[in-house]
């Protein structure tokens, strides 16, 4: 009996969860829905031009729910073990837009913060200095403010009004990269909505995470937002020209984030310093760099 | 909040799952939200248990499995499950570990007529 969803195999190969790895050593284990007679995974945009070689598990699959249907014995089974991750489908199409990047060669990059941090603003810096093309998919409950303040730097942007949801999810991020012309790009920011809970959750296709948290916001912000500084890769500190006016540990707040995330990479930015704006750029480009 | 985006994805999953197995309707669920999930365990019940009516979910007892982190050492091998969001092994305090549970949200089991 399979322990995933109670249908009685006897092949070893029928697997549910499978997991993928991208060049980033990062692996992504779904479970697929069960559709007995499709052998793509459903998507809204139409493409369906890379996959991942899953016919034959899909066979399987078939032939898994052929013997749970046509067996009257575990029908009767009133509970059944399942065992699926409750965003799996975000995860999958996650997995799909990360595809979708990498068929580009282009680096996709999360932008994360409470509203106000500075992630627009840093868009708007990087834009005369970074060697690399970047564009950006933006997110944000109502107006399109901050794709026109990125066009209006000439920064190719798209924006994706949420409406009430406070968070990214990976199905807006496909609609988005389909109205950027990512093909041109070497970078690609989503800049998600300002909120420093719910997009943690929600994994977009990027290929890194970048959380802003800045000195006005206070000393306490990384070890009350624990999930989403455990996501990320970079740290930015921002507004560090602000440190006079407030009470902040700098080496404190970096010494409780390395508790959460050990290994994380941290910057102190201020806006108004080309030198630590060129910091994060250079870290952008070492990651573009370890890619080819 | 996000939890109504998750009630919303744990519904769907269920309403396949009912029509998988040709139930009427699901009469319990069983989720495990790991503490560092980022879902808060209280506004994710409500949110049920607001949304699962006239879905294939009314009705259904929501039973809600709390995970704490657990990680494993990757230098000495001991698992520990953590009390503070702190991860590093408290037997060699080594920062070289990997998570094991806790941080992600799971649909565990359905009941189902
Ligand atoms: N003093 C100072 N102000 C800054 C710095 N960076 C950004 N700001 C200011 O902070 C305010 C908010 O910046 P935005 O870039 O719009 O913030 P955001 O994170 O994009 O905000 P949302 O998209 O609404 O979440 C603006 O008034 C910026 O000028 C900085 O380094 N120092
Ligand atoms: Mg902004
Ligand atoms: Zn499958
Ligand atoms: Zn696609
Ligand atoms: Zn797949
Ligand atoms: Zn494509
Ligand atoms: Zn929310
Ligand atoms: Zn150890």
């Amino acid at each position: 009996m399979c322990k995933d969803c109670g249908c009685s195999i006897t092949t070893n190969n029928h697997q549910h969860g499978h997991t993928h790895v991208d060049e980033f050593g990062r692996e992504f284990t779904h479970v697929h829905d069960h559709e007995h007679d499709t052998l793509e995974h459903p998507h809204e945009g139409g493409h369906h031009h890379h996959h991942h070689g899953e016919d034959e598990h899909s066979h399987t699959h078939q032939a898994a729910h052929e013997t749970l249907h046509h067996n009257p014995q575990l029908n009767d089974s009133k509970t059944i073990a399942v065992i699926k991750k409750i965003l799996d489908k975000n995860d999958h199409e996650a997995h799909h837009n990360r595809e979708h990047f990498n068929e580009h060669g282009v680096l996709a990059i999360n932008l994360m913060s409470s509203p106000g941090s500075g992630k627009t603003t840093l868009l708007e810096k990087m834009a005369g200095l970074a060697p690399f093309k970047f564009g950006v998919i933006e997110g944000d409950l109502e107006t399109s403010r901050d794709a026109d303040r990125l066009i209006a730097k000439g920064i190719s942007a798209v924006q994706i009004q949420t409406g009430s949801a406070c968070h990214l999810d990976a199905f807006m991020v496909h609609k988005g990269l389909s109205d950027l012309a990512i093909a041109d790009l070497d970078v690609c920011f989503i800049e998600n909505v300002g909120n420093l809970v719910c997009p943690a959750s929600y994994d977009v296709g990027s290929h890194l995470n970048i959380v802003l948290v800045s000195i006005p916001e206070g000393e306490d912000k990384i070890a009350k937002y624990p999930v989403m500084f455990r996501c990320a890769d970079l740290i930015l500190i921002t507004k560090t020209d602000l440190l006079p006016y407030f009470q902040y540990d700098i080496e404190c707040e970096k010494a409780e984030a390395r508790k959460i995330k050990p290994n994380v990479d941290i910057l102190e930015v201020n806006i108004n310093d080309e030198a630590s704006i060129k910091q994060v750029i250079e870290w952008i480009e070492f990651k573009r760099k370890m890619r080819n | 909040m996000h939890e109504y985006s998750i009630v919303q994805a744990l519904l769907t999953q269920c309403e396949d799952i009912a029509k998988e197995n040709e139930a009427e309707s699901v009469t319990k669920i069983i989720v495990k939200i790991g503490k560092m999930s980022g879902v808060e365990p209280h506004l994710l019940e409500i949110a049920f248990n607001t949304f699962k009516e006239k879905t294939v979910c009314d009705g259904a007892d929501f039973v809600l499995n709390i995970q704490p982190l657990v990680i494993e050492c990757k230098g000495c091998g001991v698992q520990t499950t953590l009390e503070k969001i702190y991860y590093k092994c408290p037997a060699c305090e080594s920062l070289d570990v990997k998570v094991i549970d806790g941080e992600d949200m799971f649909l565990m089991s359905l009941e189902m007529e």
